[in-house]
C-alpha cells in the first residue's frame, strides 16, 4: 500500500529525514519508536503534505500513485488520514458542518454523491460510539475548547468517519491517561480491517500494549535503523534509546 | 501544493458581482445638480406638504454651509454633487392596486435579486417593502399588519398618512446638523420605509426592505424611520444592491430608530451595493448615518454585513437614554480588490446600568482597506454603565489593510469597559487541517471565514443568516472550476 | 550661539529673549512653522482630548542665565548625574568624571559645528511644542556610548525647575552604538518652582545589538506643565525599554515615537499614571514596525483620583511588508472619583498581513469581593483600597529595574497618596 524508497527531507535547509525506507501492506500495523528529534514527527509531516518540508531525494508510493505529486487534499481523498499530535481548533466551523463538508468533498473526488443529511447523521451516531464520543461534542466548533483526550478521540472519531486506507498516527497518546488511551486504542483496533493500515508514531511503548503492532521500527537520526516484531518494542521500553544512539551515531 | 495564497488572490480578483444587472424600464428623473429648485422639484413630485418642503430647504441650507467629512481611513475622488440626479423613479410605479399590477420586468429585476417577492410571501412570510432607486414599489402584506396597528409603508405614504408621526420623529436621532451626508439626505431624500410598532405589540414577521440603485447618475437617498412604541418589539430586515457601473454612485441613507420604553427593535442589514471592478473601477460610495435611541428598558440591536460597496462609511449608532436600556452591534465587514470600509459604531451611555456589546470581524482580502472605528462614552450620570468589545480583523493578503480605532471615554468611576482587539493572518494551520480531512482551500478558507464570523452571522434571522453566508463565500469566492 | 530677537511665537504672549543653541537654518525654519502654525486646539485629533490653551495663556519666559542652586538631586550614589535647572546646564551639580567609551557633554559645552549637526530629525511642520523647543532650546544633554561598550553606572538627566513662570526648552541626544549597553534615568522635579512649563524633546538612537533603557519620571510640582517628546530610532537586533512614570504636574503630555528600523527588535513601553486633583496626564505613543520579524510590548495602567483626566494614546503601526510582528498593547485604568475621566484610544494600522497584533483596553474599579475579604481580615477600607491601587500598578513598577527608582516611586505613591505598595 505505501512504499517509501530512500527519503530525503529537509525544512530551512536543515536534513532531518537522511534516506528512509519503509513498506506497509494492507491489514498491518506498523509503529515507528524513536528518541525525540529522530524525524519521526517529520516523517508524518513530509507524508501528509505539508509544505515547509523540502523533499530532496526519494519516492513514496501510495497504492501505484506518486504521493509526493499530490496536493494535500488529493493524499486526503486518496485515503491518507493523519491523526494530528497538536489537532487544531477551528473556531465557529462546527464538528459536524467541517466532516460533513469533508466527506463530501471526498466523494466527490471520487464521484459519488453526496451523503443525505440522514444518512450523514446516522453515521455521525455509529462512529462516535465507537470513541465514547459525546454527541454534543460533535455539534461544537471543531476542537475548540476540546480537553487533550477528547481532541485526541474527536481525531479518531474523525478517522472512523472518512474510513481511510492508511491512518498514521502522530504521538496520539502523548497526554492521555489511562482511560482515553484505552478508548482511542479500542477505537482504532475496531477500524482495523484487512483493506486498511495503520502506522503508529510514537515515543514510548504505552500505546503498544493496546495496539498490537504487526512491526515496530526504529527511526534515529532520519533513518529506520533497526525493525523487528512487536517485542522489539519492550526491548526499547527496558533499554531506553541510548544503546541505539551509541549504537549508531557517527 | 498546487494553490497558494497568490492563486486565492488572483481567484478573488476574477470573482464577479452577481447582481450586476439593470432594469429596463422607463424612469422618471430630476435634471443633475442640486439647488433650491431641484429641492422643490422633488417636493413637488412628491406632492409634499408645506413642512415637509420648509424641512428640506432649511436642510438644504445647512448642508450648503458644511464641508466633507476627511477623518476616516478612506480615499476616494470626492462626488460631484452637481453631477448627480436627485430624483429617478421608475415612471409605472404610480400606485399599484395588487402585486399584478406590477410591471413583470420590474418582479423580474426582484427574482434576479432572489427575492421574489411571492416566493417570499408563501415561503417565509416577510413583508417586503422594495425602493428601487429613491421609490418605494410595493408593501406586500399590508393589510395583516394593519389588522395588529403596525404601520409598514414607504416613507412617502407616511409623510402623507401619518404626518404627525413623521414630524415629530423625523430628525430626532439623527439631526440634519449631524453631518453632511445626513444633511444631504434630509434635503434630498426622495423615499424610504416607515414603521410603526403600537404599544405592546410584538410584530410577527419580519419586516424587510430591499433597496436598490438602477439608474446611472443617480443617487440613493433614502430614509427610514422606525419607532417602537412601549413595550413593543420589531425585527427589521435591509437588503441593498445595485448594478454593475463604471462610475460611481452615491448612496446617502438616513436611518433612525427609535425604541421607547420596554420596547426592542432588531435591525439587520445584508449590504452588497456593486463594490466597483477588480481594478477599483465603479462601486457605490455608501455613506451612511444610522442611529438608534433607546429610552428605559428599550433594546436596539444592529447586525450587518458588509461586503459591497466601493468606499463604506457608516457607523450604526445607540443613544442609551433610558436606564437599563441595552445597544448591541454585530459587524462582519468583508473587503476585496479596492475596496475601502470604514465603519463601526458609537455607544453613548446616558442613562444608568446601560449596557453595550461590540462585536465587529473585519475580513480584509485583495488591495482593500479595513477599518473599524469606534466611540465607546461613558457620561457622568451613566452608572454602572457595561460595554464589552471584541474587534477581530483577519488579513487574507499582504496588500491589504486592517484598522483599528476604537475611542473610549469615561466619565462614571462606576463603569465597566472592556475592549479588545485582535490583528492576525488567516490560520495556515487550520487550513492545513481542513486539507488533510480531504477539503480543498477554497472551501477551506470559506468554512473558516464563516466560523470567524459565526457570533455576528448567528444573531440574523434564519433566512437573511443562509444568504449572507452565500455572500461572504461569494465575496472571497476563489476558484470556481 | 547667537541671540535672537524674536520674542514672540505661535501668538503667544511669552518673554522669548536669550541665547539659542541648535543650527540657525533649522531655528529659522522653525520660527516660521511657528509663524504659520497655531496653537492646537482639541480639534486637532492629535490633541482631541488635551487643552493646552493653559499653557499659550500663561505669561512664561525664558531664563538667559543659569541660577545659582545648591544640594544634591541624584536618586543613586554611584550613578553619573547630569542637572538643568531652568533649561540650563548646572556643571557644579553635575558629575565631573565618566566612565571608559562613554562621552557626556552639556549642548552649551560644544562646539558650534558639533551642535550644529544635531536637531534635523524633528518634524517640525506643523508642531508648534517641537518648533517651540527648536527655536528656543537653551541646553540639553549628548551622551554617546561607543560601541561593545556597557556602561555600568547609570546616567541620571535631572531636569529642575525653580522660581514661577519659567519656559525650559531642553534637547537631548542619546546614542548607543552597536553592542553597547546603557541605561538612564530621567527626571523632572520642581524645587521651589511651580507655574512652570518644561519642553523636553530626547532623540534617541539604538544601534545594532544594543540595549538602551529609559527610567523616566515625571514629578514636577503639581502647577507645572511639561510636554516631553521622545524619538526614538531602533536597529537590528536592538532592544529598547522605556518606563515612564507620571506622579505630579498639572497637565503633562508624554510623546513617545518608536521606529524600528532593523529587524529582530525588541521594544518595551511600560507606563504608569496616577492622578489626583486637577491633573492631566496625556502619553501618545507610536510603534512603527517598518521591517519584519520584531516584537513589541505595551502596558500602561492608571489611577485616576479627584477631578483629574488621563489620556492614552496607543498606536501600532505595522508597515507593508513587515511580516512576522508580534504586537501587543494594554491600558487598564481604575477610576477613583466621581469626576475622574480617561479617554483611551489604543489603534493599529496593519499593512502586513502575517503578524500577530492585539490591544486591549480596560476602565473599572478595584475588585470590591477583594476590598470585602480584606476588610474581614481586619484592615480598615481605607487601606484595603489603598493596597488594592497598590496592587494594581505595582506590575508596572516591577518592570523597572532599578532599585533607587522603584525606593523614589514608592516614597511619592507614599507621600503624595499614602499609598504603601510592598
Amino acid at each position: 500500500m505505501l512504499k517509501i524508497t530512500n527519503l530525503h527531507a529537509s525544512i530551512d535547509g536543515k536534513e532531518i529525514l537522511k534516506g528512509l525506507n519503509l513498506e506497509v501492506k494492507a491489514g498491518e500495523i506498523h509503529a515507528i519508536m524513536g528518541p525525540n528529534g529522530a524525524g519521526k514527527s517529520t516523517l508524518a509531516s513530509v507524508l501528509a503534505g505539508r509544505e515547509e518540508y523540502e523533499i530532496t531525494e526519494g519516492s513514496v508510493d501510495f497504492d501505484g500513485t506518486d504521493l509526493l505529486e499530490m496536493a494535500t487534499e488529493d493524499r486526503a481523498r486518496e485515503g491518507l488520514f493523519l491523526a494530528f499530535q497538536y489537532p487544531v481548533e477551528i473556531p465557529g466551523v462546527s464538528n459536524v458542518n467541517f466532516l460533513r463538508t469533508a466527506l463530501n468533498e471526498i466523494r466527490e473526488y471520487r464521484g459519488e454523491s453526496s451523503i443525505s443529511a440522514k444518512d450523514f447523521m446516522a453515521l455521525v451516531k455509529e462512529k462516535s460510539a465507537i470513541v465514547e464520543l459525546d454527541a454534543k461534542l460533535a455539534s461544537r466548533s471543531v476542537n475548540e475548547g476540546f480537553s487533550g483526550g477528547e481532541k485526541k478521540r474527536n481525531e479518531i472519531f474523525q478517522m472512523a468517519m472518512l474510513d481511510p486506507k492508511l491512518a498514521i498516527l502522530d504521538e496520539t497518546d502523548s497526554g492521555l491517561d489511562i482511560d482515553a488511551l484505552r478508548i482511542v486504542a479500542n477505537g482504532v483496533n475496531t477500524l482495523k480491517s484487512d483493506k486498511n493500515a495503520t502506522i503508529v508514531i510514537t515515543h514510548y511503548q504505552r500505546l503498544l500494549d493496546y495496539i498490537v503492532p504487526d512491526f515496530v521500527h526504529v527511526l534515529y537520526d532520519g533513518r529506520i535503523v533497526k525493525s523487528g516484531p512487536k517485542e522489539l518494542a519492550l526491548e526499547l521500553e527496558e533499554k531506553g534509546y541510548d544503546w541505539i544512539k551509541a549504537e549508531f551515531a557517527h | 501544493m498546487s494553490y497558494t495564497e497568490n492563486d486565492l488572490a488572483k481567484d478573488l480578483e476574477n470573482s464577479e458581482y452577481k447582481f450586476g444587472f439593470t432594469t429596463d424600464i422607463e424612469s422618471d428623473r430630476a435634471p443633475l445638480g442640486l439647488n433650491e429648485d431641484i429641492i422643490r422639484f422633488i417636493s413637488a413630485k412628491k406632492e409634499e406638504p408645506e413642512w415637509l418642503l420648509d424641512y428640506r430647504l432649511k436642510c438644504f441650507k445647512i448642508w450648503s454651509e458644511m464641508t466633507e467629512p476627511s477623518w476616516a481611513h478612506i480615499s476616494y475622488p470626492k462626488p460631484n454633487f452637481q453631477g448627480i440626479s436627485y430624483y429617478a423613479a421608475p415612471k409605472q410605479t404610480k400606485k399599484y392596486e395588487s402585486w399584478d399590477d406590477v410591471d413583470p420586468e420590474m418582479k423580474e429585476t426582484m427574482a434576479k435579486l432572489g427575492i421574489s417577492l411571492e416566493e417570499q410571501q408563501r415561503l417565509t412570510g416577510v413583508a417586503v417593502d422594495f425602493v428601487m432607486d429613491s421609490v418605494s414599489v410595493a408593501t406586500s402584506f399590508k393589510a395583516k399588519l394593519q389588522e395588529l396597528g403596525i404601520i409598514f409603508c414607504s416613507f412617502s405614504d407616511a409623510v402623507q398618512e401619518h404626518p404627525e408621526l413623521v414630524k415629530q420623529y423625523m430628525g430626532s436621532v439623527v439631526p440634519a446638523t449631524d453631518n453632511f451626508y445626513a444633511a444631504l439626505n434630509s434635503a434630498v431624500f426622495t423615499d424610504g420605509s416607515f414603521c410603526y410598532i403600537p404599544k405592546g405589540v410584538r410584530c410577527p414577521m419580519e419586516l424587510s426592505t430591499y433597496f436598490r440603485i438602477n439608474e446611472a447618475n443617480t443617487g440613493q437617498f433614502e430614509r427610514t424611520l422606525v419607532i417602537a412604541d412601549e413595550g413593543s418589539y420589531v425585527s427589521y430586515l435591509e437588503g441593498c444592491t445595485a448594478p454593475q457601473r463604471d462610475e460611481n454612485q452615491l448612496h446617502a441613507a438616513v436611518v433612525e430608530l427609535i425604541a421607547l420604553k420596554d420596547a426592542e427593535i432588531k435591525y439587520s442589514t445584508v449590504q452588497n451595493w456593486y463594490p466597483g471592478d477588480k481594478n477599483g473601477l465603479g462601486g457605490i460610495f455608501n455613506f451612511v448615518t444610522k442611529r438608534g435611541i433607546c429610552e428605559t428598558n428599550a433594546k436596539i440591536s444592529w447586525t450587518q454585513v458588509e461586503t459591497g460597496s466601493a468606499v463604506t462609511w457608516k457607523y450604526p449608532s445607540c443613544i442609551l437614554k433610558g436606564d437599563n436600556s441595552v445597544g448591541e452591534f454585530y459587524s462582519v465587514a468583508v473587503t476585496n480588490n479596492y475596496q475601502q470600509a470604514d465603519t463601526g459604531t458609537k455607544m453613548i451611555h446616558l442613562g444608568k446600568n446601560t449596557k453595550s456589546t461590540i462585536i465587529s470581524k473585519g475580513i480584509s482580502a485583495g488591495k482593500s482597506h479595513n477599518s473599524y472605528r469606534g466611540l465607546v462614552q461613558i457620561h457622568k450620570n451613566a452608572h454602572n454603565a457595561r460595554n464589552f468589545s471584541q474587534c477581530d480583523s483577519l488579513l487574507m493578503t499582504d496588500e491589504c489593510g486592517a484598522h483599528t480605532f476604537p475611542y473610549i471615554e469615561c466619565k462614571n468611576p462606576s463603569a465597566k469597559i472592556e475592549h479588545e482587539a485582535t490583528t492576525s493572518k488567516i490560520g495556515e494551520d487550520q487550513i492545513f487541517y481542513c486539507l488533510q480531512r480531504g477539503i480543498s482551500e477554497e472551501k477551506a478558507i470559506s468554512l473558516i471565514v464563516n466560523g470567524y464570523c459565526k457570533e455576528v452571522l448567528n444573531q440574523l434571522p434564519m433566512e437573511f443568516a443562509v444568504e449572507a453566508q452565500k455572500l461572504l463565500t461569494i465575496s472571497l469566492e476563489g476558484s470556481v472550476g | 550661539m547667537q541671540t535672537i530677537e524674536k520674542e514672540s511665537a505661535a501668538g503667544v504672549n511669552w518673554q522669548l529673549k536669550g541665547s539659542f543653541l541648535l543650527n540657525p537654518e533649522l531655528r529659522q525654519k522653525a520660527l516660521e512653522v511657528l509663524d504659520n502654525t497655531p496653537f492646537p486646539t482639541t480639534k486637532t485629533e492629535a490633541w482631541k482630548y488635551t487643552r493646552v490653551a493653559k499653557i499659550k495663556n500663561s505669561n512664561l519666559s525664558v531664563q538667559e542665565n543659569p541660577v545659582p542652586l545648591t544640594g544634591n538631586f541624584g536618586l543613586s550614589t554611584d550613578s553619573i548625574q547630569y542637572v538643568f535647572v531652568n533649561g540650563h546646564f548646572s556643571e557644579h551639580l553635575s558629575s565631573k568624571s565618566y566612565p571608559e567609551g562613554l562621552k557626556i557633554l552639556a549642548l552649551s559645552q560644544m562646539d558650534e559645528a558639533e551642535v550644529r549637526v544635531l536637531g534635523g530629525n524633528v518634524l517640525l511642520d506643523g508642531e508648534v511644542f517641537s518648533s517651540i523647543n527648536t527655536a528656543y532650546a537653551t541646553d540639553g544633554i549628548y551622551v554617546h556610548v561607543s560601541a561593545k561598550m556597557q556602561i555600568e553606572p547609570i546616567i541620571e538627566i535631572i531636569q529642575i525647575n525653580t522660581e514661577k513662570n519659567v519656559l525650559s526648552n531642553l534637547r537631548h541626544v542619546l546614542v548607543g552604538e552597536a553592542f553597547s549597553e546603557v541605561q538612564f534615568i530621567q527626571r523632572s522635579i520642581s524645587v521651589n518652582g511651580s507655574d512652570n512649563f518644561t519642553n523636553v524633546i530626547s532623540e534617541i538612537h539604538v544601534g545594532k545589538n544594543a540595549k538602551l533603557t529609559i527610567d523616566k519620571l515625571q514629578e514636577e510640582h503639581e502647577s507645572c506643565f511639561q510636554i516631553s517628546t521622545e524619538l526614538v530610532s531602533q536597529h537590528q537586533d536592538s532592544n529598547f525599554t522605556i518606563n515612564t512614570f507620571t506622579l505630579n504636574g498639572l497637565l503633562v503630555r508624554n510623546n513617545l515615537t518608536i521606529e524600528v528600523d532593523g529587524q529582530n527588535c525588541e521594544t518595551h513601553l511600560n507606563g504608569a499614571y496616577i492622578l489626583n486633583g486637577n491633573q492631566h496626564v496625556d502619553n501618545h505613543t507610536v510603534v512603527d514596525h517598518k521591517v519584519a520579524n520584531c516584537e513589541s510590548n505595551e502596558l500602561y495602567k492608571g489611577v485616576i483620583d479627584g477631578k483629574a483626566t488621563a489620556v492614552f494614546n496607543g498606536k501600532v503601526y505595522v508597515r507593508k511588508d513587515a511580516q512576522k510582528i508580534n504586537a501587543f498593547q494594554s491600558n487598564a485604568n481604575v477610576l477613583l472619583s466621581d469626576d475622574a475621566t480617561i479617554n483611551s484610544k489604543p489603534e493599529l494600522e496593519i499593512y502586513a498581513d502575517d503578524v500577530k497584533c492585539s490591544h486591549g483596553s480596560t476602565t473599572g474599579q478595584l475588585d470590591e469581593e477583594a476590598v470585602f475579604y480584606l476588610r474581614a481580615r481586619g484592615l480598615s477600607e481605607a487601606s484595603a483600597r489603598q493596597l488594592m491601587v497598590g496592587a494594581f500598578i505595582e506590575d508596572v513598577i516591577q518592570k523597572i529595574d532599578n532599585e533607587p527608582i522603584v525606593d523614589r516611586i514608592h516614597t511619592i505613591l507614599k507621600e503624595r497618596f499614602n499609598w504603601v505598595i510592598e
